[in-house]
């Protein structure tokens, strides 16, 4: 433990204020007001599927392609997912598959 | 005494009632989670390993299963609490924490904007089911209808609460392995990756409009590359909302089109 108990604490409060602030806010916004606000409900159809790409972006934020290991562990660990997704389509399975090669990959091959 | 007995009478069929209500309703209830189980069963073989990894990783930076399970339980945010970590091994930046959370979970308020509706009557479960909100209960809530004669608003509950015990469980799982087996952590927090991975290409499959994920991932790597590591979400989020709203017209055209075909 990098810090001490009370600012953990205070850490996990925030993440949980944040969270619930992005949980509970539409629902307070259109209290009373129907959805039928045709460009919401375009929005909340489409933004789930964007969301999800922003979100890996995300992760693989901190790959450097310029220097050693020029991003090959990320790429192959996807690489497999994707393959082993559209082949076996197991969820568990391929974020499993994946993680493991990931880790053996930066633990063992490009360390 | 006549009115005595008869309010003696009463009273007693109130308590009789009140059992029958309460029976029934116990009844309707067990239908409800009989009903909701077999939905949640991806995300508790998901949710026992994710979070069986997120507990192995807090006791890795030395934080016990209490503190994995205490933050499960209130915030239940598997990314959130992810990222979390950072700043949990970090200097002290309890505001940074905050809008980094809202950052991250900024897409939490597109999931409640499609549930209006659904969530719209649901009384006094209201709260815990925004509350329980995540990503795999939206995708279920969003995605299946109760069965008939199954009580909707317990349907939708039992999803949020079973998804919800599975990732506590789960953590406090890997918060007890963490401090018995000690193996090399390196390159674990992938697992949040290869899961995003699995959900966009389960969502390209189903999906036939490819528009909305490719904008995602490219105005992602643009605003990634201009503004850099620590200041590109919501450069991203605005670019992602214009691209979107640019491309509104031709989605309602192509929806017209599609509908005219059919008839």
């Amino acid at each position: 433990m990098t810090l001490t108990p009370v600012q953990t604490f205070i850490i996990i409060f925030m993440v949980t204020i944040g969270t619930m602030i992005t949980r509970f806010l539409p629902f307070l916004v259109f209290k009373g007001t129907r959805s039928n606000n045709s460009y919401i409900g375009y929005l909340s159809r489409v933004l789930p599927y964007s969301a999800i790409g922003l979100l890996i972006v995300f992760c693989l934020k901190d790959i450097s392609f310029k220097s050693p290991v020029y991003g090959l562990p990320e790429i192959i660990s996807i690489g497999c997912i994707i393959t082993l997704h559209y082949w076996k389509e197991n969820t568990l399975l391929s974020i499993g598959a994946g993680t493991v090669i990931y880790m053996v990959l930066v633990q063992f091959v490009f360390t | 005494m006549g009115s005595f007995g008869n309010f003696k009478n009463n009273s007693l069929m109130r308590k009789i009632n009140n059992n029958e209500n309460k029976a029934g309703n116990m009844k309707e209830k067990i239908t409800a989670l009989k009903a909701a189980f077999p939905h949640t069963i991806p995300v508790l073989t998901g949710f026992t390993f994710l979070g069986a990894a997120y507990g192995i990783l807090m006791s890795s930076k030395g934080y016990g299963v209490g503190w994995t399970v205490l933050f499960s339980l209130i915030a239940f945010a598997g990314s959130g609490q992810y990222m979390a970590i950072t700043f949990l091994t970090s200097v002290f930046n309890p505001l940074y924490a905050l809008l980094m959370t809202l950052m991250i979970n900024a897409r939490h308020i597109f999931y409640g904007i499609s549930l209006l509706d659904r969530y719209k009557d649901t009384g006094r479960l209201k709260p815990y089911l925004i509350f329980g909100l995540c990503d795999e209960t939206f995708s279920i809530v969003c995605s299946t209808e109760p069965p008939k004669g199954v009580n909707k608003n317990w349907f939708y509950f039992f999803i949020t609460l079973l998804d919800h015990s599975y990732w506590v469980l789960g953590s406090a799982i890997g918060g007890m392995l963490g401090s018995i087996v000690s193996f090399n952590t390196k390159g674990l927090d992938f697992v949040l990756t290869a899961l995003f991975v699995v959900i966009f290409i389960g969502q390209w499959k189903t999906q036939k409009d490819h528009k909305p994920a490719i904008i995602g991932v490219l105005c992602s790597v643009i605003c990634l590359i201009i503004f850099g590591q620590s200041n590109f979400i919501i450069p991203s989020m605005i670019t992602i909302l214009t691209a979107l709203t640019i491309f509104q017209k031709g989605h309602k055209e192509e929806n017209k089109l599609s509908k005219e075909s059919l008839q």
